[in-house]
């Protein structure tokens, strides 16, 4: 017999994000994977679950921004708001909007140019690699920040695949990302399509590859100190 | 190394292939006479001018590449990289504790910031801003305020030194010193302190250290008067600033520039207000503001500034007096094991906590060993947090996977935000205003490098 009042039962509370995302998916447990594993940890497989799509109402000023973005968007001629969004995610008290990256460059005009949003800064963007994540290894997001509106903040969140490592600049619309994509390309390897130069910005210009893709090893040597050796960070223990 | 992903690579350098044809200068010492006869015996009024990366007055590591026409500036781009030592990548190898060591180097006028952005990020993760004990909030506030006024005092000091006054670069370097002294008295070091933990500060103010504080202000506000009255009205330094490196509210929004910068354009954008922090809410402060968007404006507001941050450390000292109470947070899965103390030898761990894990607990030992070996777990998820910095807001993006170390930290540094405006405020511009331009942005190339 089913218990409605069964917490799992019952409807997700609003502002909650009841259908978590998997990126990837963790193995054993205390680091180890050389050594014979005597715990019986080692096998162990436990999923990383990033908070999903959030339900409404959001709380806040979330609702009035979705609300407003969903009527810019609809009302523009372009991409309508349920092709241009993928998700909502309200998560930490953050709002995260996941744009199909087809459609980033609109999105992002809205949101700087409706005098109700009018997120008039861009605080950059920041890359992410999720090897495991196929078909959306790459995430790029972007902090807009609203002065206007009181401090308001929202973020963007574009995926796209390691294979076709492209999503379109919005240096148009905040030219303030300039520097920020070259520093994405730099060290991601995603080529903001439109950017008026997108040239290596921190890496030497004739550096092969891209350093903080997880699949780009750290580095470094053995260190040797009192007859015992150190090895390189990324080659210690790790507790998975 | 493994293998890369070779199929993609950046525009290549500018090879001996792209200058072929151009006349190229060489010198070396100061044969600059010889070097202007050259060129007027060409006829050519177009040069491009490398400057840097090793020139003092673009403040660290960083190279611009002019292209002059005679005096004027018509084209500059910055190039930048030099001093990229990887601090976001080697945070993705260390546990959430240990980030702290590696952030506070980035901006290291103000290395009080990084770390309390991080830090701030880290508790937003766990979800733990509401358990910060408020004497930590506290020393965080006193401990950044402080740490802006030394930061201001570099780059008015600094400044000073590009248009020939040393006088202003001692008596900066000689007030930023009595902070830094209290610095080492709290935190053990003059610089990158990793003072500011997840969950609170790495240790309390030790005793006498208010006091010390409280003798040192009136003092740092004479010092900083000092280079007000040499500075302000003094008509060289006018000449040299006045409507200088213009940019105006439209272009500081543009370029997202945050800061000094964007408050010399009469914007009273400051996030210790709009979006209060460490309770900044409590304290009274004003925000400085001007209205000339010049270079002038903006050292006039960082000496204003320094006032102000000298008004909440007042504040922040009574308050402190009127809370006791720990300075980390209470949760033992998260709290730092001990706090340091100060021995005969300097800081170091406590002995009464070594006497506790050595003699009288094993579970103590253990519980030690591994929150310091492995670290604690941070739930999956990302967030961006942002605190106003000297230079601006200094952002942290930082994501968890549910690890003991971060999936990706990620730091908008507004030092590298803010130099893109470098090209907005010096074309069309003189060539020795670049050097002001430069000076009034106030780069610190560690940050902007990262």
């Amino acid at each position: 017999m089913t218990d409605v009042t069964q917490p799992e039962n019952l409807p997700a509370p609003p502002g909650t994000n009841p259908a978590p995302v998997v990126v990837s998916s963790r193995q054993g447990m205390f680091g180890v994977s050389d050594g014979g594993d005597t715990s019986g940890y080692g096998g162990l497989v436990a999923p990383v679950l990033f908070p999903g799509a959030a339900v409404r109402p959001y709380g806040g000023y979330y609702d009035e921004v979705a609300d407003q973005l969903e009527r810019v968007l609809d009302d523009g001629g372009g991409a309508s708001y349920a092709q241009a969004i993928e998700r909502v995610v309200v998560d930490r008290g953050e709002m995260t909007i996941f744009v199909a990256r087809a459609h980033l460059v609109a999105v992002a005009r809205a949101l700087r140019d409706d005098p109700a949003l009018r997120f008039e800064m861009c605080m950059g963007v920041s890359g992410v690699h999720y090897p495991q994540e196929s078909g959306r290894e790459l995430h790029a997001a972007y902090s807009l920040l609203s002065i206007t509106n009181g401090g308001r903040r929202v973020r963007l969140e574009v995926t796209c695949p390691d294979v076709d490592r492209h999503i379109p600049s919005i240096v148009g619309v905040y030219p303030a990302n300039d520097w920020h994509e070259r520093e994405t390309w730099d060290m991601f390897g995603i080529e903001f399509d439109g950017h008026p130069a997108l040239t290596r910005i921190l890496m030497p210009d004739d550096w092969p590859g891209h350093p903080q893709r997880k699949d780009y090893p750290l580095g470094g040597i053995p260190v040797e100190y009192k007859g015992a050796t150190v090895p390189p960070p990324d080659q210690r223990r790790k507790y998975t | 190394m493994t293998e890369q992903t070779p199929d993609i690579h950046a525009t290549p350098a500018a090879g001996s292939e792209d200058a072929e044809g151009a006349h190229v200068y060489d010198t070396v010492g100061g044969d600059w006479d010889a070097i202007a006869d050259e060129a007027t015996s060409l006829h050519e009024e177009r040069i491009v001018v490398n400057m840097g990366p090793q020139h003092p007055s673009t403040h660290g590591v960083l190279r611009l590449i002019l292209e002059l026409d005679g005096e004027t500036v018509t084209e500059i781009r910055a190039s930048i990289g030099y001093l990229h030592t990887g601090i976001e990548k080697n945070m993705e190898f260390r546990t959430w504790t240990q980030g702290v060591t590696f952030c506070t180097r980035m901006d290291y006028v103000a290395p009080l910031f990084n770390e309390t952005a991080y830090c701030l990020a880290v508790e937003k993760l766990l979800g733990i801003t509401d358990q910060i004990p408020e004497r930590a909030s506290i020393i965080r506030v006193l401990m950044m305020e402080l740490n802006r006024v030394t930061s201001h005092l570099v780059a008015v000091g600094s400044l000073g030194l590009d248009i020939g006054s040393t006088t202003a670069l001692q008596i900066a370097m000689k007030e930023r010193e009595r902070i830094i002294t209290i610095f080492e008295m709290i935190t053990g070091l003059r610089m990158n302190h990793a003072y500011v933990r997840p969950g609170g500060v790495a240790q309390d103010v030790p005793p006498g250290a208010i006091d010390k504080m409280r003798d040192a202000i009136p003092m740092l506000r004479r010092g900083i008067g000092e280079i007000e009255s040499l500075f302000n009205a003094n008509p060289i330094v006018r000449g040299r600033l006045v409507d200088i490196a213009y940019l105006d509210l439209t272009g500081c929004m543009a370029l997202g520039i945050t800061g000094p910068m964007l408050r010399a354009t009469g914007l009273p954008h400051d996030l210790r207000k709009s979006d209060p922090y460490c309770g900044y809410e409590n304290y009274e402060f004003d925000v400085p503001v001007r209205d000339s968007c010049d270079a002038y404006g903006r050292m006039r507001i960082r000496m204003d500034e320094a006032y102000e941050s000298l008004k909440i450390v007042e504040q922040a000292a009574d308050r402190l007096q009127n809370t006791p109470g720990p300075v980390m947070v209470e949760d033992k899965r998260i709290a730092w094991p001990a706090q340091l103390a100060i021995g005969g030898d300097g800081m170091g761990n406590s002995l009464d906590h070594i006497r506790e894990i050595m003699g009288t607990s094993m579970e103590s030992l253990i519980h030690h060993f591994k929150l310091v070996t492995e670290g604690f777990r941070v739930p999956p998820g990302q967030v961006y947090v942002s605190v106003e910095s000297p230079k601006g807001e200094l952002g942290v993006h930082l994501v968890s996977d549910g690890g003991t170390m971060p999936y990706r930290a990620h730091f908008r540094e507004p030092s590298f935000n803010n130099l893109q405006a470098v090209a907005a405020v010096c074309e069309g511009g003189q060539l020795g205003d670049v050097v002001m331009a430069v000076a009034s942005i106030d780069p610190v190339l560690g940050g902007v490098d990262r």
